[in-house]
């Protein structure tokens, strides 16, 4: 079990009315934003489970919807999120799938698109008491929280791409909390995940980058 | 520092001559690596929002965005500022700001979760009316907020604060055990008789469950918010007076999980049973669909 601090007893600060529908929410759309770092053109949220059945009275469209346009859990601005959103020029859809029910019961797909092009498919769980996870990336099972600063890295699967993450990150000092590798089959498109204590420097995407099966690297400062 | 059990914390605050408040600053800067200055912060900014959000709707109610409630607040306020309060200023300020809390919660506004955002009426409630009838500076109430951590802390170190768990005993009556033991510190009390007056209402409230209409966190939380707050106070009362449980709070919080793990899934926040089930609330149910 993970340490218990007195601000997750009182906390988190959130906009209401419920932790796991309205601040779990919002955390995920936030943490998808992060991991697309960019503009959102456009953005679609599947709805899954108990978030499909009372997502009206609990807000998580807009907590959706807020977390896509970069706003925490305890950002005011939620409650008018769906304005916002008009005013930015973000286009975005809600869509509810009940037929899938083997699945964590709140639990979102996000489709995003940015403006510099990248296309991203995220699915998240909000697992009570305001926080998530995401487990899945591109189609790809995966899983953390966000509670660290992580880096997420797309490569190959081949020999010496972990090698060289973990040195990239050691050369600059950083202490890893936690590295997984995910990956769809040997040799085929995988991704590592580090979380790490403190934040990372600006120029660690691009050291990851050098090597030639790393496709992308996504930061998710926190 | 650090302790898992509430005897450990009791021990603590014997050996040094500390309070519950001092021990569990001391456990946050020692576990979490922090100093005292910004835990105090933070916790400053928490009891703002807090009081921010026990206050608006006291004069201008809020309506839920699920409907079923709003205005709650400002009725129970209007009643005492008529003079017709039954239950006196204290209990009537801690009822009408536990159930404020859950306006803003409800309409989309900020709130602290405490430890729920279901149950995050019942510790402001309680802190606020303390404060505004006692004259008790926000740094006593800071103290008190610490407080109330440690035995939140202990109920999800040792059992469980989730409606879909324990049911409402585990949300409001761990929030309402919070909330007794932060008063009784504030008022006075010892260590001791703080644990006295968590331990109170546990006992109080265990068994209830949680059955939310229409699956919101709204009808009949609010209710329950208020009835948390004022059972706080009567636990407070008791442990001032003098009045000692012959159950420890390690032993109620032990029971109040086993109790909620016993409870039929029917009564864990599935809105599958209880109010959520009356014939007036499937009335709803088939109204709004």
């Amino acid at each position: 079990m993970a340490l218990i601090s007195a601000f997750d007893v009182l906390g988190p600060n959130m906009i209401g009315p419920s932790s796991s529908h309205t601040a779990g929410a919002s955390s995920i759309a936030y943490l998808a934003w992060k991991m697309a770092g960019g503009n959102i053109k456009k953005v679609k949220f599947i709805l899954y489970g108990s978030f499909a059945e009372t997502y009206k009275g609990h807000g998580t469209d807009k907590a959706l919807l807020g977390g896509i346009l970069g706003f925490k859990t305890d950002d005011t601005r939620i409650r008018d999120s769906f304005a916002i959103a008009e005013e930015r020029g973000v286009e975005f859809t809600f869509e509810i799938n009940e037929t899938e029910t083997d699945i964590h019961p709140n639990t979102v797909d996000i489709f995003i698109e940015t403006e510099e092009g990248r296309a991203l498919d995220i699915r998240g769980e909000s697992v009570g008491g305001g926080k998530c996870r995401i487990v899945r990336i591109d189609g790809v099972p995966v899983d953390f929280t966000g509670e660290y600063s992580a880096a997420i890295v797309v490569q190959k699967d081949m020999p010496g791409v972990i090698k060289h993450i973990a040195s990239a990150v050691s050369d600059r000092d950083i202490n890893i909390a936690f590295m997984r590798l995910f990956r769809e089959g040997k040799h085929e498109r995988a991704y590592t995940i580090v979380e790490t204590d403190g934040t990372l420097p600006e120029d660690l995407k691009d050291a990851i980058l050098e090597n030639q099966y790393v496709e992308d690297v996504m930061i998710v400062q926190i | 520092m650090d302790f898992k059990k509430a005897v450990e914390m009791l021990a603590l605050c014997d050996s040094k001559n500390l309070t519950i408040s001092q021990v569990m600053k001391q456990r946050e800067c020692h576990v979490f690596e922090t100093t005292e200055e910004e835990i105090i912060a933070r916790m400053e900014h928490a009891w703002q929002i807090m009081k921010d959000s026990s206050k608006e709707p006291t004069t201008k109610a809020m309506k839920s965005m699920g409907g079923l409630i709003g205005g709650e607040a400002k009725k129970l306020t209007d009643h005492r500022l008529d003079q017709k309060s039954i239950l006196g200023d204290v209990v009537n300020k801690a009822i009408a700001y536990s159930m404020a809390v859950l306006e803003v919660n409800t309409s989309m506004g900020l709130i602290v979760a405490s430890p729920t955002a279901g149950s995050a009426g019942v510790l402001p409630g309680v802190m606020l009316a303390l404060q505004e009838e006692y004259d008790i500076p926000d740094d006593r109430i800071i103290d008190g907020l610490f407080n109330a951590s440690a035995i939140g802390y202990l109920a999800m170190q040792n059992a469980t604060i989730a409606g879909a768990v324990g049911g409402c005993q585990a949300e409001i009556g761990v929030a309402a055990a919070m909330a007794a033991s932060a008063a009784t510190e504030l008022m006075g009390g010892t260590p001791l008789q703080c644990t006295y007056a968590a331990s109170t209402v546990l006992m109080n409230m265990l068994g209830l469950i949680c059955d939310p209409v229409l699956g919101l966190v709204e009808y009949p939380c609010q209710n329950r918010n208020a009835s948390g707050a004022a059972n706080a106070l009567i636990a407070a009362e008791m442990a001032l007076a003098g009045i000692t449980q012959m159950i420890p709070l390690d032993e109620m919080l032990e029971c109040m999980y086993n109790v909620g793990k016993r409870l039929p899934v029917e009564f864990r926040e599935t809105a599958k049973g209880g109010c959520a089930t009356t014939p007036t609330a499937c009335a709803l149910c088939k109204s709004k669909q």
